[in-house]
């Protein structure tokens, strides 16, 4: 704190640093207004405009758009298909992406850059790039479908199906799920472990009794975070799925688009979005998953460091 | 005293997480080899596929049928002599940058005056300025796309460039309050007991000290929107559009191959854009300042309070 050793009298210095202070208060709302009017009109309006829409007429209100997407068998299909994916994404994801964590805190810190930079060259090459190496990878004598056939299972077909669609998206997802848990995974103090050793227990043990469940909120935020990313996932569904397999975003979008019904549209969108924010609430009441995304950005900055 | 204190701890911190990390990682349990094996699939998983398209890129064949056939430079030439695809990186390029300069200056600010304010309201603002990162860009696309209709905004370059300024913002927001947090309030003080006024102070001051976070932040804005494909999809009309957007449908409407050189080309830029920094920075390892803030550390700062 300041101290006023001047020769000023205390009191008239201590108000002036209050006016100063209320002052800079009021200039720091005044800083923020621009990025929150580019994001009410960006976000703010379009959203409340589609939940508005989503609500019927102005002069009939109505909940039958949301009761639809419940009732309608198509709808529920596809959302059932979605969860399905998103869920093998999350276990696919979590079983890559523990160990390669896990490791990337072991090994020394050039191999620490290696690794890092491993997760991050996908995570920011153009989206698109990637997923028409899925195209390719996912077509009729391309390499997954050979490799399928050379461990005796011919003739899968992945082009075009929610399974093609799950194996690329888990690939898509998976720095989501190795960043936070090597944020997690690299704060666990290892002094832990030596201890478990010396009072008798053995490597495998002392993993699971002390090093997993000090990771648990690591992966649970994790996990979340990957699952909520995939239930609303749009480019790899578009570009390597089909519309007889189609995922709940490729419906909103032909909803959209194709079927022009607004009002669905908005229903359908706001349950999305109001689902996702609720995950990633929890998430974060947990372990913080909306910073995980943010501290990818930062990693990235700091990554000689360490 | 209390100048000198903070940067001793940060030190003795340094020293202590890395006596901890070598000695007993190689001592109490030793990484099982299946372990290595599972982590190789992994990295060959992420890197392997982005692969692909490189020698795609060479191909004479007119599909996408792997694997490529013959050898010729044909797509590249496509690529960089075709009206389409050349208008399309322009495009990409000017709302990446014009994105850039709007997210930055707009979440410096919003960072700096967080950065001070506390209380609920604002760890509420910081909540909902974050929402662009986590909000599936379907929704946010089909309902922008809806409105920026009534606005005739579709197709225009201010369109994208506010759509794409409202997702890049949050990475602004992360990477300059990451910077901020080795940033010692007292300096504002000590320029405000100088006679500087906040403006001359946040230019000589506070931005030079923060100007890594600060251009950290513009560069993931530029490429967010560089990138960005779901909500161009939708805003972009025949006279406007970007590269994901042409790239999107080379793919989905005609099927034109020059998307592996685009692909190609993007991958090994960014490849380059990644090592290069990683390469350069391990010359001057003395950085502390600009390593002294770990993921761990942005992680507890976003966390909204």
């Amino acid at each position: 704190m300041m101290t006023t050793a001047t020769a000023t009298p205390a009191s008239s210095a201590a108000r002036r640093t209050r006016q100063r202070r209320a002052l800079g208060t009021a200039g720091n709302w005044l800083l923020l207004l621009p990025a929150l009017a580019l994001l009410v009109i960006v976000l703010g309006i379009p959203l409340v405009q589609s939940v508005i829409r989503s609500l019927g007429s102005p002069t009939s209100f109505t909940f039958d758009y949301y009761t639809s997407i419940f009732t309608q068998p198509a709808i529920l299909r596809i959302m059932l298909r979605t969860l399905i994916a998103a869920l093998i994404v999350t276990a696919v994801t979590l079983v890559l992406g523990y160990p390669y964590a896990y490791l990337m805190t072991r090994v020394g810190s050039t191999g620490r850059g290696i690794m890092l930079t491993v997760v991050l060259i996908p995570f920011w090459t153009s989206a698109l790039a990637r997923n028409f190496a899925w195209i390719i990878l996912l077509g009729n004598h391309a390499p997954v479908q050979q490799l399928f056939a050379f461990f005796g299972l011919k003739d899968v077909v992945l082009y075009g199906t929610a399974s093609g669609v799950t194996l690329a998206m888990s690939q898509v997802m998976l720095p989501f799920m190795v960043l936070p848990l090597y944020a997690s995974l690299g704060s666990i103090d290892r002094r832990l472990l030596l201890a478990a050793r010396g009072l008798g227990s053995s490597p495998t043990r002392a993993f699971w009794k002390i090093f997993f469940p000090l990771s648990r909120t690591g992966v649970i935020s994790g996990m979340i975070l990957v699952f909520t990313l995939s239930l609303g996932f749009y480019v790899t569904p578009a570009l390597v799925g089909s519309p007889q397999q189609s995922l709940i975003a490729q419906y909103l979008s032909v909803e959209t688009t194709q079927l022009l019904d607004f009002a669905s549209a908005g229903a359908l969108g706001t349950f999305i979005l109001i689902v996702t924010l609720l995950l990633v609430a929890w998430a974060n009441r947990l372990g913080g998953s909306v910073a995980a995304i943010g501290a990818v950005a930062n990693t990235n900055s700091n990554q000689g460091g360490r | 005293m209390s100048f000198v204190q903070p940067a001793a701890t940060a030190v003795e911190l340094e020293v202590d997480r890395r006596t901890m990390r070598r000695r007993p990682a190689r001592s109490v349990d030793r990484v099982p080899w299946w372990l290595w094996v599972i982590g190789w699939i992994a990295g060959l998983y992420l890197v392997l596929p982005t692969l692909v398209v490189i020698p795609m890129s060479f191909s004479t064949s007119s599909t996408f049928a792997f694997p490529p056939v013959g050898f010729t430079w044909k797509l590249y030439k496509n690529f960089f002599t075709t009206h389409g695809w050349l208008d399309a990186l322009g495009n990409s390029l000017l709302v990446g940058v014009l994105t850039a300069v709007v997210a930055t200056v707009l979440g410096t600010a919003a960072a700096v005056a967080l950065n001070s304010l506390r209380g609920r309201f604002a760890g509420l603002v910081r909540t909902l300025l974050m929402i662009p990162l986590v909000a599936p860009s379907i929704v946010i696309a089909t309902a922008v796309y809806i409105t920026f209709l009534t606005w005739h905004l579709t197709g225009s370059l201010q369109g994208f460039v506010l759509a794409h300024s409202a997702i890049s913002l949050p990475f602004v927001l992360v990477s300059v309050t990451a910077a901020l947090s080795g940033f010692d309030p007292l300096l504002l003080r000590a320029s405000a007991s100088l006679g500087a006024s906040p403006g001359r102070t946040f230019l000589r001051v506070t931005a030079p000290l923060i100007s890594r976070g600060i251009a950290t932040g513009a560069i993931f804005a530029f490429v967010t929107s560089f990138d960005e494909v779901v909500i161009a999809v939708f805003l972009h009309s025949p006279t406007f559009q970007t590269l994901p957007v042409q790239m999107y449908n080379s793919v989905t409407s005609e099927i034109d191959p020059t998307i592996s050189a685009a692909s190609s080309l993007i991958t090994v830029a960014v490849a380059l854009v990644f090592l290069t920094p990683l390469i350069f920075r391990r010359k001057k390892k003395g950085d502390r300042a600009a390593a002294a803030s770990t993921a761990t550390e942005a992680l507890a700062l976003t966390t909204p309070a």
